[in-house]
């Protein structure tokens, strides 16, 4: 044992849900691609509800990449279709090269805008769930969730229900459940939606800790555009339902970054950029609600 | 402590009720309490009512069980498959509202006299309600529990087992109490009509012969066995409910 940094880092990862980074991994490298991507519900009385698109767009491996749009524009429905849990009506989803189709690809992960933890289940017993029916040994499975419930700071409820949990915690329950699965592409869908604002700012640099430990790319999708602005290096703008994105705002923020930098002049600019770009769109939105009503 | 001391006061009012019907209808028709506990307590001693007694609770218990696994069966398949689930929702809802008296002499043709045909008949009771506790339980599934599924790459079976199952119990709790009950009605009134033991037979048979404070108590002593096995449903239910609340 030469106690190097090197070393450590590497012990670190073997103990952790680090995967090795791929050797010439190249961070232009596209990791899914959505193409002409459609979205039509059928609607109430043989109508239909036009959701989403047509959009294109491209994840590069290892980024970190923010959606924002004014509520109802269609942004969980696209989440829904790139992760493959629902089909476009039109278009065609890649992931890692391969056609997405009828099913979830393995190295997706999702975190919902609902709670999603299973309230039958202790807080270990839900972060293990997935690891379990996949029939990782039990070994393994104890480390990886030893490893996600100290990072995600539950030490202490690793033996409660989700009942007896705010609903923060349980949505870092969920967090930990996806990634003991070691996902390659995590989608999270307003994560952190219910939470007051100042521990959004907290769960935000938990989550860019995790893309940094992780190596894995990620589409975080939200409503808050200082959420977005402060931990992406890129934000797709969508507009009023049909959803499109209409905008495609890089940040240019270094890979070590935290809550700090809101800080930042740029951070000021961008988030100002984002709300010029989204005013009139949230108008649009507001306004047909308001007329269907 | 304060639900307790309620039950009580509630028993000590029926008690009270069955005193006065008992003055209002005499003792032809109503045993006093006091006479009916004293024959309960005389029953309680003898064995062969304790052998009418396990011959009801044991085909309550076969009932009860094809009632449970067949319904839950039934309502799973209902529940996970919407079409099916739409086009036979009506149909159970009939049936649920059917008297099953009606299908009483095709059981007997088809069981005769016994044990099989006071379960086959407990059973048509109880099957119904568990399977729509189930569907309604299996429909009311949070559609994101399906998605994480999905996801976590589950298949059918570990979502049937692993997700589906946990997520309804509670609701699956609430359709035993209910089918508990009707389950048990069933097999007493097949007990009546077609068996020579079991204590729906020792109530009609102590009809026949007039002795009302017999009957009386039997169906006293029925209905304490009953009601303790209801509160401890009840008490599981409310506790499985509060957890998911
Ligand atoms: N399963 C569905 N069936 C019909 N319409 C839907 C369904 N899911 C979403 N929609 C509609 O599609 C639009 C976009 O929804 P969604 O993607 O959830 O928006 P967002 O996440 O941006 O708030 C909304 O008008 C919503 O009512
Ligand atoms: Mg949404």
């Amino acid at each position: 044992m030469s106690g190097s940094v090197v070393d450590m880092a590497a012990a670190q990862r073997g103990r952790g849900f680090a995967r090795e980074p791929k050797p010439g991994g190249d961070m232009a490298e596209v990791h899914a691609e959505l193409t002409g991507v459609k979205r039509v519900y059928p609607g109430a009385d043989g109508g239909s509800v036009h959701a989403l698109g047509p959009v294109d767009l491209k994840l590069a491996r290892g980024e970190f990449y923010s959606v924002v749009g004014p509520s109802g524009c269609g942004k969980s429905t696209l989440l829904d279709v790139l992760a493959g849990l629902s089909a476009p009506t039109e278009g065609s989803i890649l992931f890692e090269g391969r056609e997405v189709a009828g099913r979830v690809p393995p190295g997706i992960g999702v975190v919902f805008q609902e709670d999603a933890s299973f309230p039958w289940l202790t807080v270990q017993d839900n972060i293990a769930f997935g690891l379990r029916r996949a029939g990782t040994d039990a070994a393994e499975v104890d480390r990886r969730v030893s490893y996600a419930i100290g990072f995600m700071g539950l030490k202490d409820f690793r033996k409660a229900y989700p009942a007896q949990l705010s609903g923060g915690m349980r949505q870092r329950v969920c967090i930990a459940r996806t990634l003991v699965m070691q996902p390659r592409l995590i989608l999270l869908d307003e994560p952190f939606g219910a939470l007051d604002a100042q521990t959004r700012l907290l769960m935000g640099d938990e989550l860019l800790k995790l893309w940094r430990e992780t190596g894995a790319t990620v589409m975080l999708i939200t409503h808050a555009l200082d959420e977005a602005a402060m931990l992406s290096d890129r934000i797709g703008v969508m507009s009023a339902r049909p959803g499109r994105l209409i905008a495609d705002i890089r940040t240019e923020w270094p890979r070590e970054r935290d809550s700090r930098i809101a800080a930042e002049e740029s951070f000021g600019a961008i988030t100002s950029r984002l709300w010029g770009l989204l005013r009139d769109e949230t108008v649009k939105a507001a306004g047909m609600s308001g007329s269907s009503r | 402590m304060r639900q307790f001391f309620d039950s009580l006061v509630f028993a000590a009012v029926l008690v009270a009720i069955w005193q006065g019907l008992h003055w209002f209808a005499g003792d032809i028709a109503i045993a006093s309490p006091g006479v009916t506990a004293e024959r309960a307590m005389v029953l309680l001693g003898s064995p062969s009512f304790w052998g009418h007694f396990r011959e009801t609770f044991s085909a309550l218990g076969y009932a009860l069980a094809i009632a449970v696994l067949g319904g839950m069966t039934i309502g799973l398949v209902l529940g996970l498959h919407r079409l099916s689930g739409e086009v036979a929702e009506p149909i159970l809802v009939s049936l649920y509202s059917l008297p099953k008296i009606t299908l009483y002499p095709l059981i007997l043709l088809i069981f005769g006299l016994g044990m099989s045909a006071k379960v086959a008949f407990g059973a048509i009771h109880g099957i119904i309600p568990v399977a729509i506790f189930t569907m309604g339980a299996v429909k009311t599934i949070a559609p994101v529990y399906f998605k994480t599924a999905r996801v976590l790459q589950l298949s059918r079976r570990q979502l049937v087992a692993t997700v589906v199952i946990p997520a309804a119990i509670p609701e699956l709790v609430s359709g035993l109490r209910v089918g508990f009950s009707l389950t048990l009605l069933g097999v007493l009134i097949g007990e009546m009509f077609a068996s020579q033991r079991g204590l729906g037979f020792l109530v009609m048979n102590a009809i026949g012969t007039l002795d009302v404070p017999t009957m009386m108590a039997v169906v006293l002593l029925l209905a304490l066995v009953a009601v303790m096995i209801s509160a401890g449903l009840l008490y599981l239910d409310r506790r499985l409910h509060h957890r998911v609340a």
